[in-house]
């Protein structure tokens, strides 16, 4: 696309931006859609070394900008594009500016970063003059063309932009080193004019790529521009060369000009303004010098920054009444839609969740288990029965109880390598699985044969007694129903050989619960059942699970409460929490003793299957 | 950022890396340190002839009277200690006390050898070099004598061409130094440039009568963003010395420690710790232009400080920068008791988020509330850019709450407004 050379921009121009700077992008492309271009002026990211997809908001729906691993390809891949903004920091800005300067594609480059060695930015300048190329840096924000391009985050917000009249093209030009007093700039300048045409921060440094003369050239040149605006500072000789270029007649347009720094020689030697290039070592350079230098050639300047605005508004004026100019109208921005997260802050929206949690937090400053900050959790040296406790029933049980869960986990913490979960969790280890899939392997076994009879335990016997069966009438409806019940019987234990475990539990309870009818009403069916079988005793499944009804009715719950856990099988998670522990145990014990793969004997295996068919 | 100046003792003991025939034997005596314990590290500080000069950044040392030249250790010791830690006014009225010294292998040279002069300036156009045959600290005067002074610029991006000087040695030096000064300068230029300097001062530098160039006296600043380039040369910790009579507050120490870890910006100068006008402006722009003003309204002699804070600096960055300001500004009251006023300025951002900047003043301002109140500090604000209502709500809010009294202004409002609110109002 070509355009005459005082244009760096237009309505067709896209970037290659360097660097994954996805807000600054997203800032060009929400301005770029309020001053309703065509299409997106980003063609392209540069994300060295990687490559993909990046999504963006183009208006209302996302698109999708490629990202490439180096300037080259992006380039090559993008043909139209002759801009690059270089986001890169101020060790590779020097290099990937100099790799860029190589693609004769690009013409116009942007160097953000702040703190590029001076030799550097030098060569870059010097070689840039040679091979005409426009750079804009470095340590600038950018620029902007209104209503037509925008670098980067130049202009702040979308509400600024349009506040400040950058949607659409005004006729005056501005050029300053500072990026926040462009932008405060572009604000004074709307209100006092028709609006900026293009604005450019050249950036701070003392050696920038280009400088304020070489845009006021631009501006000079280009017919859509009918004033200029410059904002100078303290420090070099740029200035001068303006003067000049007024005096000679090589600018013609009128040009307001302000040199800031004069407070410079109120202030003891040696203070460094913010800027690098912010300093007067001879008369000079001083801000005074060059305000007079100026105002000498032909130059607008005011008395004092104060008046900056009015100068502007004056200049723009005479302009008008001399028919010289005539305003630009105002255009409306087409909307731009607001991010949601903005929005939120701000109270404009809000919206359903679709997740509820009432037992943690994590959004606010500290971890909170059910209202109780995790600091007080440790400073008050909380078991790990009240953090049960605090997340499953969202209150901290008095002691007796937290004691009983704890003491359930300690019970149900293992029980040897030959029960189905550690088997499972031995073998998975064994097969060189990691410790997830062993402990996963192991916990998938927990059914009504194996641990997870604890639930259906409670339920079977809270029903009956909820019922008011008697023992007697309870054994008789399983046997009709042909249901055996769960937490009753053992492999081997006996109530002559009482399993220890169930001792304990009792004892427990006994001691310690208020009271514990269910625990009774089991006791009163075992005493039926062992009649039948010595081994069809209250098992250490059924003992915790009505054990843990009682606990929970002791403890206060409503009847209905207490039916959400048992019928939730929530029960089980006691079982699954305590055998964990076991489970992990086995894990790290294969892998300590390096065992080999298992591979189960052939002649433990019974091969019964039908003769050759021929 | 900047060009910061740097130490005689280091650019000699760099540059004698690069140079032929100078062995570069120097010494740095700081304050609590004594030159005869530094016998050991270096120990021709007991076998040599010695001079020795203070190491602090400013010039015209002889004329001042501060070298102590031809003496043998325990003489230099002594002078050096008899200095160290005074306070000295130099002829240009700047006072300072000393602190450093640099001691080096005195030079015996006739009395009709001739001091020379090359300077090395990193200039926008090139790097200028310049020569003269009439070295010393008059050598200024003769500029434009073409006979005793020359300028050549040097294009610092391609390699040395010893043609580009050939003719100013001609020119200016004996044919029997043409060869010497020709290696000198190469030298001292491929050091000028591999090490980040943007100034390299040498006058005067002498050829001795075995053709050996010697730097005599030395200035030299650097570009201290080179740094991640020059790390070789420069080693970790290259001092960069306030300028003489500069002393940097405890206050300013932490400012410049706290902006030299940060992406962001963040500066503090304490221009008058009395003054009443606290400028806490956001913006290396914006903050000259709010210095200028208070300046223009007659009130230069009650501008406390210049700083600003910039490049989206984050919460806890600007708390402790807002601070560290509140607390000098509460040190003490108005002996008069007028009352104290925090212009919380700057222009529309592009991309700093206002909030998140305000929050972190707000933060400090809850700390210090209690002496802003007693030394009686009005704030006056102004700013916008991204989220600044939001930062605007936030601060006034705070402000009533603590019993500050404040007023804030957003775009609406002219940038420097609020310095003729806070000090011209009655």
């Amino acid at each position: 696309m070509s355009r005459p050379s005082y244009q760096l921009f237009d309505k067709n121009t896209t970037a290659l931006i360097y660097g994954m700077q996805t807000a600054a992008v997203q800032r060009m492309l929400d301005f770029d859609f309020a001053c309703r271009r065509a299409k997106p002026s980003v063609s392209a990211l540069i994300n060295p070394g990687s490559e993909g997809y990046e999504k963006i908001f183009w208006g209302t729906k996302e698109i999708l900008l490629p990202v490439f691993p180096d300037i080259a390809s992006a380039a090559k891949a993008c043909p139209e594009s002759d801009v690059l903004i270089n986001f890169a920091s101020y060790r590779s800005a020097y290099p990937t500016t100099l790799e860029a300067m190589a693609i004769p594609q690009l013409r116009t480059l942007v160097i953000i970063a702040e703190g590029v060695p001076e030799r550097r930015a030098r060569h870059l300048r010097g070689l840039a003059r040679e091979k005409g190329i426009n750079i804009i840096g470095p340590a600038t924000v950018g620029g902007i063309k209104a209503g037509v391009f925008r670098i980067a985050n130049t202009g702040g917000t979308i509400e600024n932009i349009v506040s400040s009249k950058l949607h659409r093209p005004g006729s005056v030009g501005f050029v300053s080193k500072s990026g926040g007093m462009s932008n405060e700039s572009y604000n004074v300048i709307a209100q006092c004019t028709d609006g900026v045409n293009e604005g450019i921060a050249i950036g701070g440094d003392a050696f920038p790529c280009s400088t304020l003369l070489d845009h006021l050239l631009r501006f000079q040149d280009n017919p859509d521009i009918k004033m200029m605006v410059c904002l100078g500072e303290v420090g070099g000789e740029e200035e001068y060369r303006i003067a000049e270029a007024i005096a000679s007649g090589r600018i013609t347009k009128p040009v307001v000009a302000w040199v800031t720094g004069t407070s410079l020689e109120h202030l003891p030697q040696g203070v460094q303004f913010g800027h690098a290039g912010a300093k007067a070592d001879v008369k000079r350079e001083t801000a005074p010098a060059k305000n007079e230098a100026l105002r000498k050639a032909g130059a607008i300047v005011p008395e004092s920054f104060n008046d900056y605005g009015k100068a502007i508004k004056d200049t723009f004026d005479k302009l008008v009444a001399e028919g010289k100019h005539t305003p630009i109208a105002d255009v409306e921005p087409q909307n731009v839609p607001m991010d949601f997260k903005s929005a939120v802050a701000l109270k404009m929206v809000r919206r359903p969740t679709n997740f509820i949690c009432t037992i943690t937090d994590d959004a606010g400053d500290e971890l909170n288990y059910a209202g109780h900050k995790i600091s007080k959790v440790i400073s008050e040296n909380y078991s790990i029965g009240d953090v049960l406790s605090l997340l499953w029933f969202r209150e901290r049980l008095p002691k007796w109880a937290t004691d009983f869960l704890e003491m359930v986990i300690k019970l149900t913490a293992d029980h040897g390598p030959a029960v189905s979960g550690a088997h499972n969790a031995i073998v998975t280890a064994r097969a060189g699985r990691d410790l997830m899939s062993a402990v996963a392997s192991g916990i998938l076994t927990i059914g009504p044969r194996f641990g997870g009879a604890v639930a259906g335990a409670a339920v079977m016997f809270k029903d009956a007694y909820d019922r008011k069966l008697n023992a007697v009438q309870f054994i008789d409806e399983k046997k009709k129903q042909n249901v055996n019940v769960q937490g009753i019987g053992h492999r081997i234990k006996s109530l002559r050989n009482p399993d220890m475990r169930v001792v304990l539990l009792k004892k427990y309870a006994d001691e310690h619960f208020p009271q514990h009818p269910l625990l009774d009403f089991a006791l009163e069916v075992e005493q039926v059942t062992t009649q039948k079988k010595d081994t069809l005793i209250l098992n250490v499944d059924g003992a915790i699970g009505v054990l843990c009804v009682d606990m929970m009715y002791a403890c206060g719950f409503s009847e209905r409460r207490v039916q959400d856990v048992v019928d939730a099988g929530a029960l089980n998670g006691l079982f699954l929490l305590g055998r964990t522990i076991g489970m992990v145990g086995h894990f790290m014990d294969q892998h300590r003793l390096k065992a080999p793969l298992y591979r189960h004997p052939w002649d433990d295996i019974l091969y019964d299957l039908p003769a050759d068919a021929e | 950022m900047a060009r910061k100046g740097i130490r005689e003792y280091d650019a000699k003991r760099m540059l004698a890396t690069a140079l032929t025939g100078y062995d570069g034997r120097v010494a740095l005596v700081g304050p609590g340190e004594d030159l005869r314990k530094k016998a050991e590290e270096y120990p021709w500080l007991k076998t040599e002839k010695l001079v020795a000069k203070p190491d602090q950044l400013f010039g015209k040392r002889g004329k001042n009277g501060l070298i102590c030249l031809n003496k043998g250790l325990e003489e230099t010791a002594a002078w050096i200690n008899e200095r160290m830690n005074k306070e000295v006014t130099l002829l240009s009225g700047v006072k300072g006390v000393l602190t450093h010294f640099i001691v080096e292998v005195f030079t015996p040279f006739d009395a009709d050898t001739r001091e020379y002069y090359l300077s090395l300036d990193l200039d926008v156009n090139g790097d200028i070099l310049r020569l003269s045959n009439s070295g010393g600290i008059d050598v200024e005067e003769y500029m434009g004598d073409e006979n005793k002074f020359v300028e050549v610029m040097l294009n610092g991006d391609k390699a040395f061409d010893p043609q580009d000087v050939d003719a100013a040695v001609k020119k200016l030096f004996p044919a029997n130094h043409h060869a010497s000064v020709h290696r000198f300068i190469k030298e001292t230029y491929s050091h000028f440039v591999a090490g980040g300097y943007t100034l390299l001062e040498i006058n005067p530098f002498v050829v001795l009568g075995d053709g050996r160039a010697q730097p005599l006296d030395m200035v030299a600043k650097v570009d201290d963003t080179a740094a991640f380039e020059t790390r070789k040369m420069w080693g970790d910790n290259l001092e960069f010395p306030a300028a003489f009579g500069e002393h940097l507050t405890p206050a300013e120490e932490f400012v410049r420690e706290l902006d030299s870890k940060t992406g962001a910006s963040l500066k503090l100068r304490i221009l008058n710790p009395k003054g009443r006008v606290w400028n806490m402006v956001a913006g290396g722009g914006a903050s000259v232009i709010y210095a200028d003003t208070v300046c223009d309204l007659g009130f230069a002699n009650e501008l406390a400080m210049y700083g600003e804070y910039s490049g989206n600096p984050d919460t806890n960055n600007t708390y402790l920068y807002a601070k560290t300001v509140l607390e000098q500004m509460t040190a003490e009251k108005d002996p008069q008791g007028r009352p104290k006023f925090l212009l919380l300025g700057g222009g529309i951002a592009n991309f700093t988020d206002v909030a998140k900047t305000f929050t972190g003043i707000i933060m400090a301002m809850q700390e210090l509330a209690e002496k802003m109140k007693e030394v009686d500090v009005r704030v006056f604000v102004r700013r916008a850019g991204p989220n600044y209502k939001e930062g605007l709500i936030k601060l006034k809010a705070a402000g009533q709450r603590l019993g500050i009294p404040i007023e804030v202004h957003g775009p609406e409002t002219h940038m420097t407004q609020i310095v003729a609110d806070a000090l011209l109002r009655k």
